[in-house]
């Protein structure tokens, strides 16, 4: 057995959320964390991974240690296969060109509906957030994957403002509000993995993260959570993606824990 | 704003589309930007900023203007902290991930002083689109659901005609003014766009009038030599201005990154010291300078040096 590696809960966000995206697919990846993921995943496991940005990049190979703060800008566009108006890349999500949507998130509720808009009311709100951007059309129109911190205040019963849609009041209303497509398939935190239950749309705890107890879960959810009886355990890091996780993040720009 | 099909079209044949100079300085092109209008800003985010107008415009003291942009950056504090409008539409509105929430967005909407309307970013590409193609509105399958969707009073629901499913209809959205950054555009304002084109040629279609700040005026014969790479057809365009690093501290693809060392700078000024900082920062920035050029010479030679040979670097590699 290989000595215990050393990983902060950040990065164990990043690597577990990265192997969900399977090599082969298309990914539309958010600012942040959920950028750094989807790069790492490229280099790992999904060699033939497409990746996009809101900035209008199509399969584009991000350069180490520069990982830029947004997905608007040149950085992001380095060995690119194609540059696109941002309407037109965002469209490929309705056209069905794209597999997963890869998302942060400042708090989600219990249907998988994402905040990023307020905390509080929205017409006197305690505290604006910096809104949807590109958030509300991937969550709209592509399958999404959602990497966060488990926090009490950011896993909620219901969001103040449904920014990015999940599956809204659960059941069937994702469908019967228009969105025929899409839907949210994981949250993936630094305690589990949670998936959604088939027919009433809420989430449930898939997998626990190396060293977490339900018990831990359940005291960091702000909400009843469901737990799904052959409850399964997440592959801790490995060396190799730990190595290549510092070199594409060497000063842990993307990957210092929030909140802790 | 309203503006009816025949106004529309009205206006646009009014317009002087001879193919003619229209270089100008950046003062006299702003000048063509009355007060309480509706300005689309080009770019998005950090990138491709037509910060040189901007600049320009808080200088002139413009007052009740409208802004839209796709993604809203650093620029939006300063037009807020200037008091040059209390109205931005646009989809994000923040410096970047890594520096946070911005603290002047924050107080101006969380205390009611301003408006932040907020639609997604496709949906206000596609109000753009619809008003750049002269149609009333676009059908997206997005937002439908959303309180994002549910705040705001000009969408609409109906079912498709063909297939019977929801669709959203997102209005058209026509600026008065468009301000866009190119790397290359002629006297005339044919202008070409390295890299990402963001939304910008739909608002160049979209608006009434547009100015345009450019790196590099080329000659004529150079656009017709490449013709294909034309964004922004002349006739569009009702001035050009010539302004090396006309985005700086933002990006301008293949030109310059941004000069981080300055947002840094800037963020934790904001930050730290919400609108006494940012009014510091005009004081120093904006108002100081007599001209662009000025304001360039504040920043450090090195690190622009830097941006641009970063930039150079990344460019096709």
């Amino acid at each position: 057995m290989a000595a215990e590696l050393s990983y902060n809960t950040a990065e164990l966000v990043c690597i577990s959320s990265g192997r969900l995206l399977e090599d082969g697919k298309v990914v539309f990846a958010g600012a942040g964390l959920p950028l750094l993921a989807a790069i790492l995943a490229q280099k790992t496991h999904a060699k033939t991974l497409t990746i996009l940005f809101e900035g209008g990049v199509i399969g584009p190979f991000v350069e180490p240690g520069k990982l830029p703060p947004s997905t608007n800008e040149q950085r992001c566009a380095t060995r690119a296969n194609m540059v696109l108006p941002t309407t037109d890349v965002l469209l490929l999500q309705q056209r069905g060109y794209v597999d997963y949507g890869f998302l942060g998130g400042a708090q989600v509720d219990q249907y998988g509906n994402i905040n990023s808009s307020c905390i509080g009311d929205w017409n006197k709100p305690a505290v604006r957030l910096p809104g949807t951007g590109g958030g509300n059309d991937i969550a709209s129109l592509s399958n999404v994957i959602v990497a966060m911190h488990h926090e009490k205040r950011r896993l909620v019963k219901r969001v103040d403002f449904v920014t990015s849609p999940g599956y809204l009041s659960g059941g069937n209303s994702r469908k019967e509000a228009g969105l025929i497509a899409g839907g949210i398939l994981k949250v993936v935190t630094h305690l589990g993995i949670l998936g959604f239950d088939e027919e009433e749309k809420v989430m449930c705890l898939e997998a626990l993260q190396p060293g977490a107890t339900v018990e831990e879960v359940r005291k960091n959810t702000g909400f009843d959570l469901m737990i799904k009886e052959d409850l399964g355990e997440s592959t801790p890091p490995t060396e190799e993606e730990l190595r290549i996780l510092h070199i594409l993040d060497p000063e842990k720009r993307y990957t210092t824990p929030r909140g802790e | 704003m309203e503006h009816s099909y025949l106004e529309l079209r009205a206006k646009t044949a009014k317009k002087d589309k001879g193919l003619k100079e229209k270089v100008m300085s950046l003062t006299e092109a702003v000048t063509l930007i009355p007060d309480n209008v509706h300005v689309a800003i080009g770019g998005c985010h950090y990138s491709r900023t037509p910060i040189a107008l901007i600049w320009e415009i808080i200088r002139q003291k413009k007052s009740g203007l409208v802004f839209s942009k796709s993604i809203t950056a650093t620029e939006g504090d300063l037009l807020l902290v200037a008091g040059t409008t209390r109205h931005i539409i646009t989809s994000w509105f923040s410096p970047g991930v890594t520096w946070g929430v911005s603290r002047i967005m924050r107080h101006f909407v969380q205390s009611g002083e301003a408006t932040y309307e907020e639609w997604s970013h496709m949906s206000l590409g596609l109000r753009y689109r619809a008003a750049a193609m002269g149609v009333p509105f676009l059908p997206t399958r997005s937002m439908l659901g959303s309180d994002v969707y549910k705040q705001l009073t000009d969408i609409k629901e109906m079912q498709c005609p063909f297939t019977g499913d929801k669709l959203a209809l997102v209005p058209a959205l026509h600026p008065d003014v468009a301000i866009i950054h190119v790397q290359k555009a002629d006297s005339y304002g044919n202008a070409q766009i390295t890299g990402f084109p963001f939304m910008d040629k739909d608002i160049a279609l979209a608006a009434d009038r547009v100015i345009l700040t450019t790196e590099q005026i080329i000659d004529n014969n150079e656009i017709r030599r490449t013709p294909d790479r034309t964004d922004i057809p002349f006739f569009c365009v009702d001035a050009v201005v010539e302004v090396p690093y006309g985005c700086v501290p933002h990006e301008c693809y293949a030109a310059y990154e941004p000069d981080f060392n300055h947002m840094d700078m800037y963020v934790k000024l904001m930050m730290e010291r919400s609108t006494e900082g940012v009014q510091e920062y005009l004081d120093k920035y904006v108002y100081a300078p007599q001209t662009f050029d000025d304001y360039l010479s504040l920043f450090k030679v090195k690190d622009i040096v830097r941006a641009t040979l970063n930039a150079r670097k990344g460019y096709g590699s």
